[in-house]
């Protein structure tokens, strides 16, 4: 029972610092702060990979590397576009350097 | 049980996560803020197999690979205008990896364990909503199907159904954690994903991506609780919880309420997405009496809108404004924070043809400006603009903020037709003596006010 009410009040406080940490951000943000949030979800991938290296029979092995697909591309395709998005945003001194090249 | 070092592990990956998100909201450590997160996903993965030495090491490493080089395929080569979509089915994905891994654990769960049953019941239902909602909303935006709301008779009383069938489903596999209850559990939860979301107007998508993408959260934290993995809880839990807070955000900065933009078009009511053409006389010019407007102005504003990102014509009007700069004439971008397809999407297609950043101007400060500006250019805009949302308390936008281009001295609109905007409402300013309407493609038309701009 302490066990859960631990995971429960991780639960809760990081609910809060989850509120806390994006109220501030400027709304020519949202889109890439979406697509980050959407990349660390990605992190099931850690769930498949524990739930796959414990199957036994050879469906719940199959399902299993299904999901380890499906999480990486959610994970792997989610920081990479973010990071293609916030390349826009760079300075314009960036932007000149890359012009002289 | 898991390794003190691994759990510690686990910690320093979750507050990896906490910082990148802390930095995503602001321009200047965005970047950064992203790697960081990247790095604490590469350790809780490294930290995973370390920790837990699973089998079937080979083929989880190929599944790894395979999504990696996917990933890395997919978001490389995808065109700007194309992301939102891709952000979608990324989260859908997501969502349906974790739906799957709570099927997984169904095995391992028994009666009695009334909590984690609950948690793994939530993960399913909720991650195949989100897998299903997720792709009919990448269907929507990359036009395999209508963008317009799509409600049929009896949609109503088949999603509540599939909804009720949900929940008893889960009921039920909370008493008696079967895997072949969770499986239908898991086929009414993709019912209810795309019933969803196909009553949805194209406008309203982006809010639905960033509801969708909170859902996944939850589930991964669910996800976390059934496989006592404290790292999956409180990642799971923050996105949630940050998505939850940018939903409301974004429906805010719309004027909507997220219940509206759901359930709008089955209650029959004001929905987005309406809109005939109206038969109202207005005044519209060609190419060469707008480009005199522009090129004889001292100062110009640009209201870009979805019209520019479905042209495609960034690039385009980035070398209108340059020879409009090299005249003389001082210009700007006036950017609505829902502007296009999602809020942020301007900032992210212009900064692509390369227009500086500090020409772009959020709404609240480039408002003042408008009285004191000879000419507003709107591409492809509608309802940004739009004085109802000021002026008619029985709008469906009624109460969203506007840029204000009715003060200005001159509006000109690029425009397809005639047909009203999202919000399916007048614009009275189309009516307006001081406007003047271009019609055409935001590319073409472009294209002409560059060539006629040259000779006047």
């Amino acid at each position: 029972m302490t066990e859960s009410i631990a995971l429960l009040t991780i639960f809760v406080l990081a609910a809060f610092v989850g509120v806390e940490v994006i109220s501030k951000v400027s709304a020519t943000l949202h889109t890439p702060l979406m697509s980050g949030a959407n990349a660390i979800h990605g992190v099931i991938l850690v769930g498949a990979i524990i739930v796959t290296g414990q199957a036994e029979s050879m469906l719940v092995v199959v399902v299993g590397l299904l999901a380890v697909v499906l999480a990486t591309v959610n994970m792997v395709g989610g920081f990479v576009v973010t990071d293609r998005m916030l390349e826009m945003f760079k300075g314009p001194g960036a932007r000149k350097k890359e012009l002289q090249k | 049980m898991i390794p003190t070092w691994a759990q510690i592990g686990y910690l320093v990956a979750a507050v990896c996560f906490i910082v990148a998100l802390k930095a995503l909201s602001s321009p200047k450590s965005a970047r950064a803020g992203n790697a960081l997160g990247a790095a604490g996903a590469v350790l809780a993965v490294v930290i995973t197999f370390v920790a837990y030495k699973p089998d079937n090491l080979v083929p989880i490493l190929i599944a790894l690979g395979i999504g990696a080089v996917g990933g890395v395929i997919g978001s490389r080569r995808v065109q700007m205008t194309h992301m939102p979509q891709l952000v979608a089915l990324f989260n859908g994905v997501g969502g349906g990896a974790a739906a799957l891994v709570a099927l997984m654990e169904l095995g391992d769960v028994h009666a009695g364990e009334t909590v984690a049953a609950l948690a793994t019941a939530f993960t399913v239902l909720v991650g195949a909503i989100s897998f299903s909602g997720s792709i009919v909303t990448f269907a929507k935006l990359q036009e395999l199907m209508t963008t317009r709301p799509v409600v049929f008779p009896g949609l109503p009383v088949l999603f509540v159904a599939a909804v009720l069938g949900g929940i008893a489903l889960a009921g039920w596999l909370v008493s008696d954690p079967r895997v072949w209850v969770g499986v239908l559990l898991c086929l009414a939860g993709l019912a209810v994903g795309v019933m969803l979301v196909l009553p949805v107007g194209g406008a309203d998508v982006p809010i639905v991506i960033s509801l969708l993408n909170a859902f996944t959260g939850l589930t991964v934290a669910a996800g976390g609780y059934v496989l006592g993995n404290t790292l999956l809880l409180v990642a799971g839990t923050l996105v949630g919880a940050a998505g939850t807070l940018l939903t409301k955000l974004m429906a805010d900065a719309m004027g909507r309420s997220v219940f509206n933009i759901l359930f709008g078009a089955i209650r029959g009511g004001s929905t987005l997405g309406g809109g005939t053409a109206s038969e109202r006389p207005v005044i519209s010019g060609g190419a060469e009496d707008v480009a005199i407007l522009l090129g004889y102005a001292n100062k110009v504003i640009i209201v870009p809108g979805y019209g520019l990102a479905v042209a495609q014509a960034q690039h385009t009007l980035r070398d209108l404004v340059e020879e409009l700069q090299s005249r003389g004439v001082k210009v700007d971008y006036a950017i609505h924070p829902v502007a296009g397809r999602m809020p942020g999407h301007m900032n992210v297609l212009l900064a692509e043809a390369q227009v500086p950043y500090e020409q772009l101007r959020e709404m609240d400060d480039i408002n003042g400006d408008f009285k004191s500006t000879d000419v507003v250019l709107v591409v492809g805009a509608n309802d940004v603009v739009n004085p109802a949302a000021r002026n008619t308390p029985s709008a469906p936008i009624y109460g969203m903020p506007i840029l204000n281009a009715d003060e200005a001295q001159r509006v000109i609109f690029l425009k397809r037709s005639m047909r009203p905007g999202f919000a399916g409402i007048e614009n009275e300013l189309l009516y307006d003596p001081r406007t003047t309407l271009l019609f055409g493609d935001a590319r073409e038309s472009l294209t002409k006010l560059l060539g006629a701009l040259k000779t006047v």
